[in-house]
């Protein structure tokens, strides 16, 4: 981890907010700009970012370790190398033990920016990120739901106690005019990076990258990304 | 060729550990190896004679195996993982990542994939003698 610059975790307290979609999104944007970007997908036990991806029939090189491949420019990890079609049903301590393997063994080289795919909530994956990746900094995702709101706010009170650096917060899935989100997360004191739409075309672009940027949810998380990442 | 990913780990955490206990030198290093990651143990003793530091110029890196004994948390049956019965792909998924065993392997007695490793999955220190 040494040549990485900047970890990115992208979290959020509650599951089916985006951060995939995110993470992924990101990932691909940031290549484009001509940074050395890599992703990580930490949701063990339900990965999603190679279909996002469209990524198939990749395998990492075994180098005094393992290289991830590259996919649309990006050094793409993921636990599905390993585990194929089959669930991986795992216990906290072994979703402990996995990672601490895959950081271990993981050759990332130099990157700009790693990009994680963290899994949902407050668990082993964010415990041991905090716990070991010390220059890692958070962008969190929520829904424009209060019951969404309910766990991410837990989750930004803990990042701050902990003085965890949080990048933003991307209010995804937004359908209508409301302030709350933007409220509740400028009142912590913390950056709110804006809203991506509930995009209907989202679906029919999984897998095809470009079409992906094309989309009303791809561009604006682009406008995001070059207004708030620097 | 992980092993050398995971003898950097080794040296890496003797290092910490021998600046911690403020050792001039380091003479033994014992490891044990779990047979779970099928750990190619000529591999890692090369790699770490390559990644010596200067504190660990005269340390003899005493290796060991330890069988890889699972316990079914659904039924309490408790077996050793057999390296032999499982098909070269799969192998070599568990030798990279030992937790990918609970995707494939099952209790042999009620078919859960729900069992704990009670030890023999990857690689740890079992103790490290120096001179301070």
């Amino acid at each position: 981890m040494k040549g990485v610059n900047n970890v990115v975790a992208v979290s959020s307290g509650k599951g089916g907010v985006g951060k995939s979609l995110i993470a992924s999104t990101l990932a691909v944007i940031l290549a484009r700009k001509g940074y050395k970007v890599g992703l990580f997908d930490l949701d063990f036990t339900s990965p999603s970012t190679h279909v996002i991806l469209g990524a198939e029939g990749l395998q990492p090189k075994e180098e005094k370790g393992i290289i991830p491949p590259e996919v649309h420019g990006i050094k793409y990890m993921s636990i599905v190398y390993y585990s194929g079609e089959h669930a991986v049903p795992l216990r906290g301590a072994d979703i402990s033990n996995a990672l601490i393997e895959l950081f271990a063994i993981t050759r990332w080289n130099t990157l700009d920016f790693l990009i994680i795919d963290m899994p949902p909530g407050i668990s082993d994956a964010t415990l041991d990120i905090i716990r070991f990746v010390k220059k890692v900094k958070f962008l969190v995702v929520t829904t424009p739901s209060q019951l969404a709101f309910e766990t991410v706010r837990k989750l930004l009170d803990l990042l701050s106690e902990l003085g965890i650096n949080v990048v933003g917060v991307v209010e995804n899935m937004k359908m209508k005019e409301s302030q709350f989100i933007k409220q509740q997360v400028e009142g912590r004191g913390i950056t709110f990076w804006g809203e991506t739409p509930f995009d209907i075309m989202v679906e029919e672009a999984i897998g095809n990258v470009k079409k992906l940027l094309t989309t009303e949810f791809g561009s604006i998380l682009e406008e995001l990304v070059a207004k708030n990442l620097k | 060729m992980h092993e050398w990913a995971l003898a950097e780990a080794v040296i890496s955490t003797v290092s910490q550990i021998t600046e911690k206990e403020q050792l001039k030198e380091v003479l033994e290093v014992k490891i044990k190896v779990g047979e779970l990651q099928q750990i190619e143990l000529d591999i890692l003793e090369f790699a770490l004679s390559q990644l010596k530091t200067p504190k660990l110029k005269n340390v003899k890196f005493n290796i060991q195996t330890a069988k890889a004994e699972l316990k079914c948390r659904y039924c309490g049956h408790k077996w050793i993982f057999r390296k032999e019965k499982m098909n070269e792909e799969i192998a070599e998924a568990i030798h990279f990542v030992p937790e990918i065993a609970h995707a494939y392997v099952k209790c042999p007695k009620c078919g859960s994939p729900d069992f704990e490793i009670l030890e023999g999955r990857g690689i740890w220190l079992e103790s490290i003698k120096g001179a301070k």
